[in-house]
């Protein structure tokens, strides 16, 4: 038992493991952040301001502008984390070979 | 043909599509793991289709439409909150649970926490969700039916029950995820011509339409309800709670990250499903105001009061008796893949984390526990029946709103912790679950929704005459944070600390979880271990 936790522990003491995690933090606690603030400023502004009911364009009122303002912030940040995320799966295979060289050498 | 018999044909024609489905797919339904999972090799686009086709269920494409068509805007909340909320799966949620589990939900919490009572009460809160949400549908389709083709409603609802254990007992996930993908295609086509016939009535322009809906309905259907007080705000903010978390949390949502191979598929097939789901929402204001504008609102409510049947009596005034029998077929095959894919949600649960793992010990062999899969689908099939037929009068959107509640207060809670939290301990998890579950239920009993009082407003009919104690419809502004409390304060004062237990065996070193969710490495012995000989020729 206490061989195996040691194994999982070489694997997060590499330096990629560690860059893996540091990068995704600092990607998705703002991110979260932004979209959680974002998404909850629309029912908050409906439910007790009338300030989103004027029209924007044409009929459209400014609570269908940040509607669908919401839209394209799902599909902008699900685009901005994928890109990032695909090229952080080469740090998984850099740290299995950190940890596994080390186990290597260890012998 | 009469409009009925021209009905009867599209159910037909929909129904031997599955059938055939079913049969194609039962001959590769041979294990615990494809009835399950699919055995993981379901590809990332399929998977996509699949989750749009298990998320666009009754509720979206039936009652999103009612309801902007009888309230306008507000209904549009809907939407707006069941696609934001991809964005928790997706950063949050899909991955770390992929790299973590195998079969179900409960399986991501065991990976850390190994003990029977933390899977038992992680079956219960699934098979809670999953009824609520399944009574939902059954209830949203035995009214189709019982439209279109006359049957009795609980003659309608024996027999999707009928079909969906089919299904699910020769066909397995296999079955259950290609009906899904059908399904959305049927569903996306059906809606994108609808949505076509409604703009051609508008020379294609998206604001002439709204220009419409302003001069012959008034300004109020394009704008939120005016703010009327302190408890209609925050009704408004606890229902967004539960939709953007409560996706994230919903077990028929949560395995279809099982049935992909990695966490990158996942992550494919997340991107596949939002652009469609959103595409789909972005339709939704289309086929309301269009329902509203041209069949009218009288009329709409004159055939469900929840204005349910709006999409399909649009179909009937714009694309004739034939048009109409299609939308009609779609919206049952919707809720018959829904319903199939809740069973299979459900039926794990029990089977697998419930009977297999706390009540056999995990001692079974495959074949019992293949077995066991099958005789608690049709278990639960006929549960599910039992309890709709009676409570054939409840409100559909309510039942699902219900379920996204109770999802986003008793899972998400501990799945988040699961990942992300140190400390957390067995003690944690189960009072976290618990609360959350129980919260949400006997808020929701309290609340207007059920204590209606003597005389509620209409439409709603009075269930229970006492006043209502909790004023919220929605429970989650209250439900959620009562399920991370109870996490935080059963780990503070009844655990015996995440360090301890671990001494006991009863939990992984966190360690191990960390690195598991972030890279997927499940075996460690073997994926490093046995790939160190091959560097020895350059150490020694």
């Amino acid at each position: 038992m206490v061989d195996r936790d040691a194994e999982w522990l070489r694997v997060e003491r590499t330096s990629a493991f560690k860059e893996l995690a540091q990068k995704k933090k600092a990607f998705i606690v703002p991110a979260t952040i932004f979209f959680l603030v974002f998404y909850f400023g629309l029912p908050v502004l409906a439910g007790f301001t009338t300030i989103l009911d004027g029209y924007a364009v044409g009929s459209v009122t400014w609570a269908y502008v940040y509607a669908f303002a919401q839209f394209a912030m799902t599909w902008i940040l699900m685009h901005l984390y994928v890109s990032r995320a695909n090229r952080w799966d080469d740090l998984v295979d850099r740290a299995r070979n950190e940890a596994t060289g080390e186990a290597g050498e260890a012998r | 043909m009469s409009d009925q018999v021209i009905s009867i044909v599209f159910f037909v024609l929909i129904i031997a599509l599955t059938l055939i489905i079913t049969a194609w797919a039962s001959r590769r339904n041979v294990d615990t793991s494809h009835h399950y999972v699919a055995g993981g090799e379901i590809k990332g686009w399929q998977n996509g289709l699949a989750i749009s086709g298990d998320y666009l269920s009754a509720a979206s494409f039936l009652g999103i439409a009612g309801a902007i068509a009888l309230t306008g805007f507000s209904g549009f909340y809907l939407s707006i909150g069941f696609l934001v909320a991809y964005l928790v799966v997706l950063l949050l949620v899909a991955e770390p649970l992929r790299n973590l589990g195998k079969y179900t939900m409960a399986d991501m919490l065991a990976s850390r926490f190994n003990t029977s009572s933390v899977r038992s009460v992680a079956a219960l809160s699934t098979i809670t969700i999953s009824m609520f949400y399944m009574i939902a549908q059954l209830n949203g389709a035995g009214a189709l039916i019982g439209l279109l083709l006359g049957f009795p409603y609980w003659i309608s609802v024996i027999g999707i029950g009928i079909l969906m254990t089919v299904y699910i007992v020769a066909g397995g996930m296999i079955a259950t995820t290609w009906i899904q993908i059908i399904k959305a295609v049927l569903l996306i086509a059906g809606s994108l011509l609808l949505s076509i016939l409604v703009l051609s009535k508008v020379g294609f322009n998206p604001f002439a339409l709204f220009s419409q809906v302003e001069s012959e309905l008034g300004k109020e259907m394009l704008s939120p309800p005016p703010p009327s007080g302190l408890v209609a705000g925050l009704d408004v903010i606890s229902l967004n709670i539960a939709l953007v978390l409560g996706t994230a949390g919903l077990p028929h949502i949560l395995i279809r990250f099982l049935t992909v191979p990695d966490a990158k598929t996942a992550r494919s097939s997340i991107v596949t499903a939002t652009w469609i789901i959103g595409l789909f929402y972005l339709l939704t204001p289309v086929l309301g105001y269009g329902a509203a504008l041209f069949v009218g609102q009288k009329e709409i409510e004159e055939a469900n009061v929840a204005g349910n049947l709006a999409a399909p009596q649009l179909a009937a005034q714009l694309g004739g008796p034939v048009f109409f029998a299609f939308i009609s077929a779609v919206a049952f095959a919707t809720i018959v893949a829904v319903v199939a894919g809740l069973v299979v949600a459900a039926s794990s649960a029990f089977a697998h984390d419930f009977y297999s793992n706390v009540i056999r010990h995990g001692e079974e062999t495959e074949r019992e526990q293949f077995r066991a899969a099958r005789v608690t689908a049709v278990g639960i099939s006929v549960v599910a029946i039992l309890l709709a037929i009676p409570l054939g009068s409840l409100n559909v959107a309510f039942l699902v709103a219900l379920a996204f509640a109770v999802a986003a207060s008793a899972n998400v809670p501990v799945i988040l912790l699961t990942i992300f939290w140190k400390r957390f301990n067995t003690t944690g998890a189960i009072i976290g679950m618990l609360l959350g579950l129980i919260s949400a239920v006997v808020l929701v009993i309290i609340s207007p929704n059920v204590f209606t009082g003597p005389s509620p407003e209409p439409p709603a009919t009075p269930i229970i005459p006492i006043d209502p104690i909790f004023p919220l419809k929605s429970p989650a502004l209250i439900s959620v944070p009562l399920g991370f409390l109870g996490c935080y304060l059963g780990t503070l004062l009844g655990g015996r600390g995440a360090e301890r237990e671990r001494e006991q065996g009863i939990q992984r070193s966190y360690d191990e979880i960390r690195v598991r969710s972030l890279t997927g490495i499940s075996d460690i012995e073997r994926e490093i271990k046995q790939a160190a000989p091959e560097q020895e020729p350059r150490t020694t």
